[in-house]
């Protein structure tokens, strides 16, 4: 019978030491690229997709109000409620809210308020307009439909 | 005379640096600024009831219903996949067809829903519309879609401004987007 077995010089240890060095620069790209989430959502958010995106430039004018179905059902009920900041508010509440983001910014600015609608995609067109007029009384009239990217369907 | 060299000790820094990339892995979202931007028409109560008068020939008609069924020019319409190019060639018309637009500063693309409608159907469709919208925009600038939409998102550059002004030329975004009916909710 022929041996099989081999006698082999190779080392078989993967190089550790460069380890670090990978760890790091993954740490680097994680700290550069994110944002510390601010607010803890309570509400459903699965965002739709759209093609035809832009981008906000300036973050200290937008104001973010989340949509969705409450991600505590026996507390809440399914209908979807609107959250900003760190509670759920009612349409009627929409106007404070708006002011109170304007009161933030400097006056100059004031009127150049972007309010990011993040809707879930199962909310209904219903409370999205009541929003939308509330937002009009308000005079906050820059409105972003939060999407996700989507390729091209061409 | 052997002398020990002094030496910071590196065996634990992949420690930690993996706990600090699990820290911030767990704790950070990556942002999310990007999506369909729109501008509301004034406060409802600053409007004069208008007599304005729209023809029917300047309205690009798109209805959907509580179920996500879709009605464009009155007509029942499942594939969308042409609809983007309608919308363009309703909005470059300017008089040729008699039932299509007199000129893109009078065209109106209408949306009308319904309070029940979902928020996706919603977006897919307005989606379409500003694709219509921006390729036309883009093609009188002369720079690709995507182009365009980023000279739009940052218009303090003034290079964007000029490509945003050339493209709006005469063609401002008429996107009207009624109050929903209620049929179902």
């Amino acid at each position: 019978m022929a041996k099989f077995k081999k006698k082999t010089n190779v080392k078989q240890d993967i190089p550790t030491s460069s380890m670090p060095d990978v760890v790091f620069m993954l740490l680097f790209f994680f700290m550069v690229t994110t944002e510390m989430r601010k607010t803890s959502l309570e509400v459903k958010q699965q965002i739709p997709k759209a093609t035809q995106l832009r981008k906000l430039m300036r973050k200290s004018l937008v104001a973010n109000l989340y949509v969705g179905e409450p991600t505590k059902v026996q507390q809440y009920g399914k209908e979807p409620k609107i959250q900003a900041d760190d509670l759920f508010i009612d349409t009627k509440d929409i106007i404070r809210w708006v002011n109170e983001q304007k009161a933030k910014l400097d006056e100059v600015e004031r009127d150049q308020l972007t309010v990011s609608l993040k809707v879930d995609k199962d909310a209904k067109r219903g409370l999205i307009a009541d929003i939308e007029t509330e937002l009009r009384k308000a005079n906050a009239r820059k409105l972003l439909y939060s999407t996700l990217e989507e390729s091209d369907r061409n | 005379m052997a002398r020990s060299t002094p030496e910071i000790p590196n065996a634990s820094m992949a420690d930690i640096a993996f706990l600090l990339l699990t820290f911030f892995l767990v704790t950070t979202t990556i942002p999310n600024n990007k999506g369909l931007s729109i501008a509301l028409p004034p406060p409802p109560e600053a409007n004069p009831p208008d007599d304005v008068k729209i023809q029917e020939r300047n309205m690009f008609k798109i209805q959907i219903n509580s179920s996500d069924a879709l009605l464009i020019e009155g007509e029942p319409r499942e594939d969308i996949r042409t609809l983007k190019d309608e919308i363009k060639a309703f909005v470059l018309n300017n008089g040729k067809d008699p039932s299509s637009s007199d000129n893109p500063e009078k065209a109106i693309v209408s949306f009308k829903t319904d309070r029940g409608t979902s928020h996706k159907r919603f977006i897919e469709l307005l989606d379409i519309v500003q694709a219509a919208y921006y390729d036309i925009y883009a093609e009188q600038a002369g720079v690709t879609n995507q182009e365009f939409r980023d000279a739009a998102s940052d218009l303090s550059i003034p290079k964007n401004k000029a490509i945003y002004e050339k493209g709006r030329a005469g063609i401002p975004l008429n996107i009207s987007i009624a109050d929903p009916t209620k049929v179902g909710n």
